[in-house]
């Protein structure tokens, strides 16, 4: 499930998003928005591995990288 | 939600929820999974009991034995559930309309009696599910489908009720204060008697949209500076009440086991 890249410390799983904007309303670095009503990581390098966005996502789809969360 | 718990502990057939874009939901629901593993509990021995609303639907999505009772009754049927299996880990998720108003009685009662089972009311201040009806906890002068002026009438404080009524553990959180909440539901797990945890989560569909915040990230802004730490006029949130009583559960078992004495 999801995309679980090597590199990205997030992974998301489109599919399941709704687009309600609440991840890239609170991301402090803008690494997610939305596209066409979905949710696309933009500039994976700026995520610092906060993980607010796997927290309040409602609908479970974004999920921090198992290299960071280790 | 953490991708191993999602996968532990949820029936993945039956994702995506239904839960509209936005609702706090499913944030409410991932706290009490987190909960549940970071628990001592027996993962085997928890049983979930929902009752009939947005909130209710929570249990066909857990990997736990669960019912989906009717409306108002989810304590009740929790009440059976934990007299008859007294070693079960009962988890009852609920909603305020389905909790304080359909089911207010049995919650008062489940209160006084102290009995241990873990009531999770996700409070949204409205029937969702429903139509948008006003609900006990609906804000005064909000709007909802049933008040198009605005609600006249006061709300239940779920807290305040609880802990007057008997409950041993009473506490309030919100989904935008994620990890405080999942200790607060750690907590009730901990407390062997009657444990409630109010939750604040936002229903931007059917409560936003009448009251000029439709936007999901709104809702949560509001959530966030509407409710404090401390006493300072706002929602509070924490623990208020954490004591030791008499179970209900445990008290009959010992009158059982005591009966040679007692009858003549
Ligand atoms: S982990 Fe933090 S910084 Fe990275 S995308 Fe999520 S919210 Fe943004
Ligand atoms: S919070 Fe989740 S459902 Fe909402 S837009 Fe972001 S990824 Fe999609
Ligand atoms: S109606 Fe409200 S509470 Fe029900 S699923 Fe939609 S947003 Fe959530």
């Amino acid at each position: 499930m999801g995309e679980m890249g090597e590199s990205k410390p997030i992974a998301i799983h489109r599919d399941w998003c709704k687009g309600c904007g609440l991840c890239s309303a609170f991301c402090p670095r803008g690494v997610l928005v939305l596209n066409l009503g979905k949710v696309e990581i933009q500039n994976s390098e700026n995520c610092i591995g906060c993980g607010l966005c796997e927290r309040i996502c409602p609908d479970y789809v974004i999920y921090l990288g198992r290299d960071i969360y280790g | 939600m953490r991708i191993e718990l999602l996968n532990k502990y949820f029936k993945m057939d039956q994702l995506p929820h239904i839960w509209c874009p936005g609702c706090g939901n499913g944030i409410a629901l991932g706290a009490a999974v987190e909960a549940i593993d970071n628990s001592t509990m027996d993962k085997d021995k928890i049983c979930i009991v929902s009752g009939i609303g947005c909130s209710s639907r929570a249990s066909g999505y857990l990997n736990f034995d669960s019912l989906h009772t009717t409306h108002g009754r989810a304590i009740a049927f929790a009440t059976g559930i934990k007299l008859a299996n007294p070693e079960l880990n009962v988890i009852v998720i609920t909603g305020d309309g389905d909790c304080t108003a359909i089911g207010g009685n049995h919650l008062i009662h489940g209160c006084r009696r102290n009995i241990d089972i873990n009531v999770l009311v996700f409070n949204n201040n409205i029937y969702g599910m429903t139509g948008g009806q006003y609900s006990p906890t609906t804000p005064r002068n909000a709007r909802t489908s049933t008040s198009r002026q605005g609600t006249v009438e006061r709300q239940f404080d779920i807290c305040k009720l609880s802990e007057n009524a008997g409950a041993t553990y009473v506490a309030r959180g919100t989904v935008f204060h994620y990890k405080h909440l999942i200790g607060l539901i750690e907590g009730a797990f901990k407390n062997k008697g009657f444990s409630i945890v109010e939750i604040l989560t936002p229903c931007p569909i059917q409560f936003g949209r009448r009251n000029k915040t439709p936007e999901p990230a709104d809702m949560m802004r509001l959530l966030k500076n509407s409710t404090s730490f401390s006493d300072d006029g706002k929602t509070k949130i924490g623990v208020f009440r954490d004591e030791k009583e008499p179970e209900f559960v445990s008290e009959y078992i010992k009158l059982l086991s005591n009966e040679g004495d007692i009858s003549v």
